[in-house]
C-alpha cells in the first residue's frame, strides 16, 4: 500500500491548512470552492472529481487520516445533502474540512473506500440513516437498521411514530391539564408506524438473509482440501447479538476453515438508540446527559468533546466567556480519572475473553468503585455524571466526600476531598497498575496468547480510521491531546505511549503505559488544584447561559477518549439570536469506527482468538450504535 | 421469607420428644417457593448502560450471590431470571424475545432501569422498544438510569418477596404445572417496521383503511381540552377517582387571580400538610397496635 506518511519527499509545501486549501483551489479551480457560509469552513469539491481529489489530499497534502465522514441534509436551507469529511495529517495539526454535495432526490456521492478504507463503515451509516448512495462502496448495505426497513431515518423529513414536535423543549405534554403518554396517541399503542404501501401478503423477515447474503451462503457449501489432504468444510459461525463476550449486544458473523476465521463480517445496531436524531430535537443542554449514556464507561470524557464542539461554536458569537483555569484543571482530572477507569475495565474483560474468567476483573473493578464514589460525591450519580457545562462545570469539588473505607465491608467514612484524592492518585491507583503489572505483564499464559495475534499493520491503522490504543499500538504515535492540543494538556507533562507490534500484546502494553501517564498527569493536576482553591469554575463567578442561543455555523469538537477519538459535529442553523437547538449532532465514535478493520485483524486467527481480538479493541456498544 | 428453623420446630402437631429439632413442618408451598427464591440464577445477558451496573451489582462489593442469585448463566436453557439491563431497540427485541422462549419454566423476567421499563430518556427513538412490557411478561421494575446496584438488589429482592406469595394451590401461579407445553411469546418480524404477530390483523386492518383512504380505524383521539379531571373539590376530599369532569370555566375559577396571588394554594398546601401528618399518626398508631 502506498503510505503517503513514509513518503514526506512527495508532500507540495503546503504546511497550513490555510494553504492546502488554497493550493486545492488553484489547482482544481472549478472543481474545488472555498465554503463561504457563515461561520462555515473548508472547501465544497464538486463530487463528479471527488474521488480524484481527495487522493491529492491523502498523498500530495499529506492529510492521511480521515477522522470523520458525515452527512447533513439541508432540508430548507438549500435543499441538498451534503457529505463532510474532516481529514488529518497523523504528524499532527488541525484538519482539513472537505465536503461534497448533492441533490436531496436520489442522492449519489461517490464512495471514498478506496482511498480511505476508513470511509467504510461511515459511509454505510450515511446510507443506512440519510438514503446516500455510495457508487463505488464494495458493500453498501444498511448497517444500524435492518434491511428493509422504510425510509432513512435522519432525513429532515421522516417523521418517528412517537413524532411530537420539531424542537425541544415541547410546549406541553400536559395540554389543558392532562398529562398523555405517546403510546396513547399511536394506533398500535407502540412505537411503530408502517408506510402505506406495506405488502402484508409478502411478508418476509429479509435482515436476517441481508446479513448471510454477501458471505455466499446457502448456495453451496464449498469444500476445502488442504496440504496434508484433511477435507474440512468451510461453515459459518455466529457470534451475538447475544453472547457472553462480545462486550454487549455486539454480532460477528464468522467464516470458519476448521478452527481458523476465513471471514468476519461486524453486525451492529441491536443497541442504536437514535442518539443523532433525539439529539437534534434537543437543546443544547438536553445533549449533555445524553451523551453520558455513549460511552457509559467513561461519560466524563464524553461530555468534555460536546462542551469543547459547543464552545468551539459559542465562541464565534458574543457574549462567551471561556472557562476559568480551575474549571479547566477539574475537567482535565475527571477525564484522567474516567481513562483510568476505562482502561482497567478495558483490560480486565480483555483477560475475560483470553480466557482468566472474572477473577482479575474484580480487583480493577473494586478499583473502579473507588472512583465511582468520587464522581458520585462531585456530580451526584456514579456512572452517568452530567458534569460538564459549556464553560463551566455542574459544581466546584466538594469539601468533604463520604466514601467507603474499605470495600470489603462497605463501612462508610468522612474525607477530606483533596485528603482523599492525594491518597487515590498517589497510592491506591499507582499500588493498582503496580499489581495488574506484576501479575500480567511477564504472565506466560498471557504472553502466549497475545502476541502475535490481531496484527494490524501501521499503514492499515491509519488507513482504517483506527483511533485511540488501537492506532498507538500499531506505532502511529498520534494523541489528540498532543496532536491538536485541547484544554490545559499543551502545559502537563506527559508521554503518548506507543508500541510497535500492532498485536493484542501491544494493545495491552499501551494501556497500561495511558494508566501511568494518566497517574502522572493527575500528580501535576493536583498542586493546580490547591493553588485555584477558592477560585470559580465560571468566568465571572457566575454560571454561563442555562440554554445559550448558538450562532450559525459548524464545529467539530474531538477528544482523545479512553477508547480513541471521540468527535462531535454540530451544525447550528442560527437564526435571530441564535438557535436553541443543533441542525445537526453527529457523533464521530471511535468504537464504531475502529470495528472497521476487525475483518482483516481476525482474518486467519482462531476462533477462539477472536474474542480477545475484540476485547483488545475495547469496544462499547452505547458509542458503536449510538 | 426465609425459612425460621426455630419456628418450624414450634408446631402444634406433635413430634416425638427425641425428633424434636429434628421435623420441620411447614407447607409445601413455603418449602418449594424457599428452594426457587435462593437459586434464582440471572442468565449472563447485558444490553446497555445498565448492564455495566449490573456487572458492578455481580462483583465483590455488592454481590448479589449473597441473596441466592448466584450465577450468572450465558445460555437461556440455565437461567431463571432474565435481568433486561438496558435499552430494548427493535432490533434487539427479536433475539430477546426468542431468549425468552428458551428459558424453562419458572422464568422471571427483571427490567432494569428507564429503558426496559419505559423507553426512558430515549423512548421517541425509532428504533426503540418503549418498554420491555409491550412484548414480553415483567416481573419487577427497578426505576434509575442506571440503578444503583444496591437500587437493583432491591429489585432482586423484591422479585424473592413475588415468589414467597405465589402458591402451589393457585394454577395462576404456577401456569408450568398447567397441561401440555407453554405457548411460546410470538417473535417479532422485522419488516418496514417491527411487527408485533399479535397484532397482524389489526395491522392488516389499518393497511386497507389506509388503501380506501379512510380514517385510521380506533385511532385514540386525547380528551377534549373543555373536560378537567382534577378539580379543587378533588384535592380537598382526595377523592380523585370519583370527581366528576368540570367545564374549564370552572377551572378558571378555581385558579387564583390577581390581587393577592397564591393565597389559595397556600392554604391547599397547608391543608395538605395536616392531612399527611395525621396519616402519619395514625400509621405510627397501627404500627404500634401491631407490636403489641
Amino acid at each position: 500500500m502506498d503510505n503517503p506518511a513514509l513518503a514526506p519527499e512527495r508532500q507540495l509545501d503546503a504546511t497550513t491548512i490555510d494553504e492546502a486549501t488554497a493550493y486545492l483551489q488553484s489547482e482544481y479551480a472549478g472543481a474545488v470552492t472555498a465554503d463561504d457560509r457563515e461561520g462555515y469552513q473548508g472547501v465544497i469539491i464538486d463530487r463528479a472529481r471527488l474521488v480524484e481529489i481527495a487522493r491529492v489530499i491523502r498523498d500530495d497534502l499529506g492529510f492521511d487520516y480521515l477522522s470523520s465522514a458525515t452527512a447533513v441534509d439541508y432540508l430548507g436551507a438549500g435543499d441538498h445533502m451534503e457529505m463532510v469529511y474532516h481529514a488529518y495529517r497523523t504528524s499532527g495539526g488541525g484538519a482539513l474540512v472537505f465536503k461534497a454535495q448533492a441533490d436531496r432526490e436520489n442522492t449519489e456521492i461517490p464512495s471514498l473506500v478506496s482511498v480511505w478504507s476508513g470511509a467504510d463503515f461511515q459511509e454505510r451509516e450515511a446510507w443506512d440513516l440519510m438514503g446516500i448512495r455510495f457508487p463505488g462502496h464494495p458493500n453498501l448495505k444498511r448497517i444500524l437498521m435492518w434491511e428493509g426497513f422504510h425510509g432513512h431515518p435522519l432525513r429532515k423529513d421522516w417523521r418517528e411514530a412517537y413524532y411530537e414536535e420539531e424542537q425541544k423543549p415541547f410546549d406541553s405534554r400536559w395540554p389543558g391539564g392532562h398529562v398523555h403518554r405517546a403510546e396513547e396517541k399511536n394506533v398500535f399503542g407502540k412505537n411503530v408506524s408502517y408506510p402505506p404501501e406495506i405488502d402484508l401478503n409478502r411478508l418476509m423477515d429479509t435482515s436476517e438473509s441481508a446479513v448471510y447474503q454477501s458471505l455466499g451462503l446457502g448456495v453451496d457449501v464449498e469444500r476445502i482440501m488442504d496440504k496434508d489432504g484433511f477435507e474440512t468444510n468451510e461453515l459459518v459461525v455466529n457470534m451475538g447479538p447475544h453472547h457472553p463476550s462480545t462486550h454487549g449486544v455486539f454480532r460477528m458473523v464468522l467464516t470458519v476453515d476448521g478452527e481458523t476465521v476465513t471471514s468476519l463480517e461486524p453486525v451492529m445496531g441491536y443497541l442504536h438508540r437514535n442518539h443523532e436524531k433525539i439529539g437534534e430535537r434537543n437543546t443544547y443542554l438536553h445533549n449533555i446527559p445524553f451523551t453520558d449514556r455513549l460511552d457509559y464507561i467513561s461519560s466524563m470524557g464524553n461530555n468534555h468533546g460536546y462542551v469543547l464542539a459547543v464552545e468551539q461554536l459559542m465562541s464565534m458569537g458574543r457574549r462567551y466567556n471561556p472557562p476559568t483555569y480551575r474549571c479547566e484543571a477539574l475537567r482535565v482530572m475527571m477525564v484522567e480519572l474516567s481513562r483510568i477507569v476505562n482502561h482497567l475495565w478495558a483490560i480486565g474483560f480483555w483477560l475475560n475473553d483470553i480466557g482468566a474468567f472474572f477473577t482479575p476483573v474484580l480487583y480493577f473493578v473494586q478499583e473502579r468503585e473507588r472512583i465511582l464514589d468520587f464522581f458520585e460525591a462531585v456530580a451526584g450519580s456514579r456512572m452517568m455524571c452530567n458534569y460538564m457545562r459549556f464553560g463551566g462545570l455542574f459544581a466546584d469539588l466538594p469539601e468533604r466526600i463520604k466514601s467507603v473505607s474499605n470495600l470489603t465491608n462497605d463501612r462508610v467514612r468522612d474525607y477530606n476531598t483533596m485528603q482523599f484524592l492525594t491518597e487515590m492518585i498517589n497510592e491506591r491507583i499507582p499500588r493498582t497498575i503496580d499489581d495488574l503489572e506484576r501479575l500480567l505483564t511477564q504472565n506466560e499464559i498471557l504472553l502466549e496468547r497475545s502476541i502475535g495475534v490481531g496484527v494490524l499493520s501501521r499503514d492499515d491503522a491509519i488507513n482504517y480510521s483506527a483511533a485511540g490504543p488501537l492506532l498507538r499500538g500499531s506505532g502511529v504515535a498520534y494523541d489528540i491531546r498532543r496532536a491538536e492540543p485541547y484544554s490545559i494538556y499543551p502545559e502537563l507533562d506527559f508521554d503518548v505511549a506507543v508500541e510497535e507490534e500492532g498485536d493484542m500484546y501491544a494493545r495491552y502494553r499501551v494501556r497500561v503505559a495511558e494508566l501511568r501517564e494518566s497517574v502522572r498527569i493527575l500528580k501535576q493536576i493536583l498542586p493546580r488544584l490547591e493553588a485555584t482553591a477558592g477560585e470559580s469554575i465560571w468566568a465571572d463567578g457566575k454560571p454561563g447561559a442555562y440554554a445559550p442561543r448558538i450562532p450559525h455555523g459548524e464545529a467539530y469538537g474531538r477528544v482523545e477518549n479512553g477508547k480513541g477519538e471521540l468527535g462531535y459535529y454540530l451544525v447550528s442553523a442560527g437564526g435571530r439570536g441564535g438557535s436553541a437547538n443543533p441542525w445537526r449532532y453527529h457523533v464521530r465514535a471511535p468504537s464504531f469506527i475502529n470495528l472497521t478493520p476487525m475483518g482483516i485483524m481476525s482474518r486467519g486467527y482462531k476462533v477462539a482468538d477472536i474474542v480477545g481480538i475484540l476485547g483488545s479493541i475495547d469496544i462499547v456498544l452505547g458509542e458503536t450504535d449510538r | 421469607m426465609e425459612l425460621n428453623l426455630q419456628e418450624l420446630n414450634q408446631t402444634e402437631f406433635p413430634v416425638p420428644a427425641e425428633l424434636e429439632n429434628n421435623i420441620a413442618i411447614t407447607s409445601l408451598s413455603q418449602l418449594y417457593n424457599w428452594g426457587r427464591r435462593n437459586s434464582m440464577w440471572p442468565m449472563l445477558f447485558g444490553l446497555a448502560c445498565c448492564a455495566i451496573e449490573m456487572i458492578a451489582t455481580a462483583a465483590s462489593r455488592f454481590d448479589f450471590s449473597r441473596f441466592g442469585f448466584e450465577v450468572m448463566r450465558a445460555t437461556p436453557r440455565q437461567a431463571d431470571l432474565m435481568i433486561v439491563s438496558g435499552t430494548v431497540t427493535k432490533k434487539m427485541v427479536v433475539p430477546i424475545v426468542r431468549l425468552y422462549n428458551q428459558m424453562p419454566e419458572p422464568k422471571y423476567v427483571l427490567a432494569m432501569g428507564a429503558c426496559a421499563s419505559g423507553g426512558g430518556p430515549f423512548k421517541e427513538g425509532y428504533n426503540v422498544v418503549s418498554g420491555m412490557d409491550k412484548y414480553l411478561p415483567v416481573d419487577v421494575y427497578v426505576p434509575g438510569c442506571p440503578p444503583t446496584p444496591q437500587a437493583l438488589l432491591y429489585g432482586m429482592i423484591a422479585l424473592q418477596r413475588k415468589i414467597d406469595g405465589q402458591s402451589i394451590a393457585n394454577g395462576d401461579d404456577v401456569p408450568w404445572y398447567g397441561v401440555g407445553t407453554a405457548e411460546p411469546t410470538p417473535v417479532p418480524v422485522l419488516g418496514a417496521d417491527i411487527i408485533d404477530p399479535r397484532q397482524m390483523d389489526m395491522i392488516r386492518r389499518q393497511a386497507e383503511a389506509a388503501a380506501n383512504n379512510a380514517p385510521a380505524i380506533g385511532a385514540r383521539e386525547l380528551p377534549a381540552i373543555t373536560q378537567v379531571a382534577v378539580t379543587r373539590t378533588a384535592v380537598e376530599s382526595a377523592a380523585v377517582a370519583e370527581a366528576a369532569p368540570v367545564s374549564s370555566d370552572a377551572l378558571t375559577f378555581e385558579l387564583p387571580t390577581g390581587g393577592v396571588p397564591w393565597t389559595e394554594a397556600e392554604d391547599i398546601r397547608e391543608k395538605r400538610r395536616l392531612r399527611a401528618l395525621a396519616r402519619k399518626a395514625l400509621r405510627a398508631t397501627r404500627r404500634a397496635a401491631e407490636e403489641e
